[in-house]
């Protein structure tokens, strides 16, 4: 049973994190290199711009916010199962190994192949989607144990076992690049938004639409896995089944978000956390709110971080750790 | 009921380690880019005489061999002290927040000064280093009844996040990714016999007194109930082990940037020999963690002598196969 004024409050909160959201996807059309008054982007909108108001709103603006809206999402729901299912508060999408598997990838890639303009940006984030679950199937075949079945610690063990001798390689493949080649991969490694393009938010919409109620769905098994296992078991769950399957859903979210983004840490840590501070470790409570949270904070990061500095800004992976980190400290502190 | 692991006394287990740290040793020594024997490297540690070998291994590759003992037990031991008092198999060093704190550092002395010596970065990282761990103690500790493992760690772990932004974000906007990148990485490169004079009592001071309090840590390690139950003031111990790692810690990172796989992985490694009672593991980790980053210092100095490959992809790729191995047969798992 949960208690009505904490459905209240989980409303409210659900209810103004999606005003945020629109508004901040408001401000973010308005805003950037190339000017579009306020005034303009109804009717542009509504198929009434002009050609530069068209181009500017449909093919560069607007893919770019959905793609971060939907990739903080994706990220903040993956945190959110992983720290369920590995019963452990510094479980990311890292840990699965996305973000190194998907960066190691993406240096190889950019250093070794050649390259094609046309093709070069659709076959980066297949190559850094193609590392990402590479690397989570090696982390989940070396944890897999057939008399035992899949154990978290050790999954979360060998994750970051995975994820450091990566980050090894790739300070291998940097020490031997040219300084440019460097300042690229970095840059897509700290997150900036590579893919924002109209394929790939065809790309990405699916995975959402069917794992978030999905997840939903599975979220009271979540609860009881965040338990312990005897209790787990005790009530009837399939333990090794529900953990594989979920632990699907989460590398499917993070590696199709971080192949169109970059490595973002950040909000798949955080996002959960954040929520749990709102609305409490509930799991039907927290997804959503996380969720939201998730998507929020991202475009949000990516309007501020397109604004300073250069045309082309900083990456929202930096932007959302810089706003994100004090706000989690705050709610730390006031709890 | 008793594992075969544990049938083997203890006092069997450190020989064993402290022949293998031998055995690294003379093989350090003798190893690198000047050719030298192991007759050199004898007279050079018995005798006064001089002579062009002797001096190499006097000045450079002696002061190199220490500073490598004593940063690997440095990192091995605050390891296992973060994970025996947070309760959690991720924790490492580099959740205190000095990690991340000589990286900002780091990268905006580089930006800002671009004439600094080394001498200068060292300061600059020992400051970030200080800066970021009295973040981190400071929001943990605030309120009454602080130092909560879970507190401990999620602050790290948000404060981390906002001072890797930091690093990332300066790095990309001067484009000096690169030099931030091949410092952090680092290594042993400058070691000499003065700043091994500034760090090295502070490293034993902090072994000597995380031993003394090992009985202390294992029992905090089981539960907060339990060490409060048998009559340890908890507060106090936790204080204590915190300005332990935090010296410990901070001496190394000060001297070679950023390892966080030898304090990460090295007392899971230790643990799956001796088992989970830190008056064993603590002196075991020390050693171990000695050992394993002597092997790899001289790894890096001559896969591609003259040159110097970067420590920290060494220790991270050379420390995986262990650890997978240790991972999955060690069967012991982390609580």
């Amino acid at each position: 049973m949960i208690h009505p004024s904490l459905i209240k409050k989980q409303r409210l909160i659900m209810l103004s994190l999606f005003v945020l959201i629109v508004l901040t996807i408001i401000v973010s059309m308005g805003l950037g290199y190339s000017t579009l008054s306020f005034d303009r982007l109804l009717p542009t909108l509504f198929g009434q711009g002009t050609f530069k108001e068209n181009f500017v709103l449909f093919s560069v603006r607007l893919p770019r916010i959905i793609i971060t809206l939907l990739a903080g999402m994706a990220l903040a729901l993956s945190g959110s199962i992983l720290q369920g299912i590995t019963r452990n508060d510094l479980a990311d999408p890292g840990i699965v190994g996305i973000n190194s598997g998907a960066g190691v990838a993406v240096a190889l890639f950019f250093l070794f192949a050649p390259i094609n303009a046309g093709s070069f940006i659709y076959l980066l984030p297949v190559m850094a989607f193609a590392g990402a679950v590479l690397t989570a199937c090696l982390i989940y075949f070396f944890s897999y144990n057939r008399k035992t079945g899949l154990q978290p610690v050790k999954m979360v063990l060998m994750g970051v076992g995975f994820s450091m001798a990566l980050s090894g390689v790739m300070v291998v493949l940097i020490s031997s690049a040219p300084r440019e080649k460097v300042d690229f991969i970095s840059k897509w490694l700290a997150g900036s938004i590579w893919g924002a393009d109209w394929p790939f938010i065809w790309a990405l919409l699916p995975w959402l639409v069917i794992l978030i109620p999905f997840t939903l769905y599975k979220a009271n098994r979540l609860n009881l896995l965040s338990l312990n296992e005897p209790v787990a078991i005790g009530v009837g769950i399939s333990l090794n089944k529900e953990r594989i399957v979920l632990l699907l859903t989460a590398v499917a979210l993070a590696a199709s978000a971080v192949s169109v983004t970059g490595g973002i840490a950040f909000v798949g840590l955080m996002a959960p956390h954040i929520a749990k501070a709102l609305v409490g470790p509930r799991n039907q409570m927290f997804i959503p709110v996380s969720i939201l949270t998730g998507g929020w904070l991202l475009v949000l990061a990516d309007t501020i971080g397109r604004q300073v500095a250069d045309p082309d800004g900083l990456p929202a992976g930096i932007v959302v750790a810089l706003i994100g980190a004090p706000y989690f400290i705050y709610l730390l502190l006031k709890k | 009921m008793k594992t075969k692991a544990e049938r083997i006394p203890f006092i069997y287990k450190i020989l064993a380690a402290v022949l293998l740290f031998i055995a690294i040793f003379v093989l350090a020594m003798v190893l690198g880019a000047a050719d030298t024997s192991i007759k050199d490297v004898w007279s050079a540690l018995t005798s006064s005489s001089d002579g062009e070998k002797l001096s190499i291994i006097r000045e450079i590759r002696l002061p190199r061999e220490i500073a490598a003992i004593f940063v690997g037990a440095a990192l091995a031991v605050s390891g296992a002290i973060m994970q025996g008092m947070t309760r959690n198999p991720l924790a490492d060093p580099g959740l205190l927040g000095l990690t991340a704190g000589a990286n900002a550092a780091l990268a905006v002395t580089i930006a800002f000064i671009p004439a600094v010596n080394y001498f200068g970065l060292m300061v600059a990282c020992f400051i970030g280093a200080a800066v970021g761990a009295a973040l981190v103690f400071g929001v943990s500790a605030v309120k009454r009844g602080g130092f909560s493992p879970l507190r401990i760690v999620l602050a790290g772990a948000a404060i981390s996040a906002f001072l890797y932004a930091i690093a990332d974000g300066v790095g990309i906007t001067f484009k000096i990714s690169k030099d931030v990148s091949m410092w952090t990485s680092g290594g042993l490169v400058g070691a000499n016999w003065s700043q091994l004079q500034v760090i090295v009592p502070f490293i034993v001071v902090g072994i000597i007194i995380a031993m003394l309090l090992s009985k202390q840590l294992t029992i905090l390690s089981l539960s907060e109930e339990v060490a409060v139950g048998l009559g340890q003031k908890t507060a106090r111990i936790k204080a204590v082990l915190f300005v332990v790692t935090v010296m410990l810690a901070g001496a190394s990172v000060a001297l070679v940037g950023s390892l966080t796989f030898i304090g990460l992985m090295i007392p899971h490694i230790v643990r799956a020999i001796v088992g989970t009672d830190y008056r064993y593991t603590i002196p075991m980790s020390g050693l171990v963690g000695a050992t394993f980053m002597m092997l790899a210092d001289t790894l890096a100095r001559t896969i591609s002598a003259p040159y110097e490959a970067p420590v920290a992809a060494i220790v991270a790729v050379l420390g995986l196969p262990f650890f997978l191995v240790i991972v999955r047969k060690g069967g012991r798992s982390f609580l």
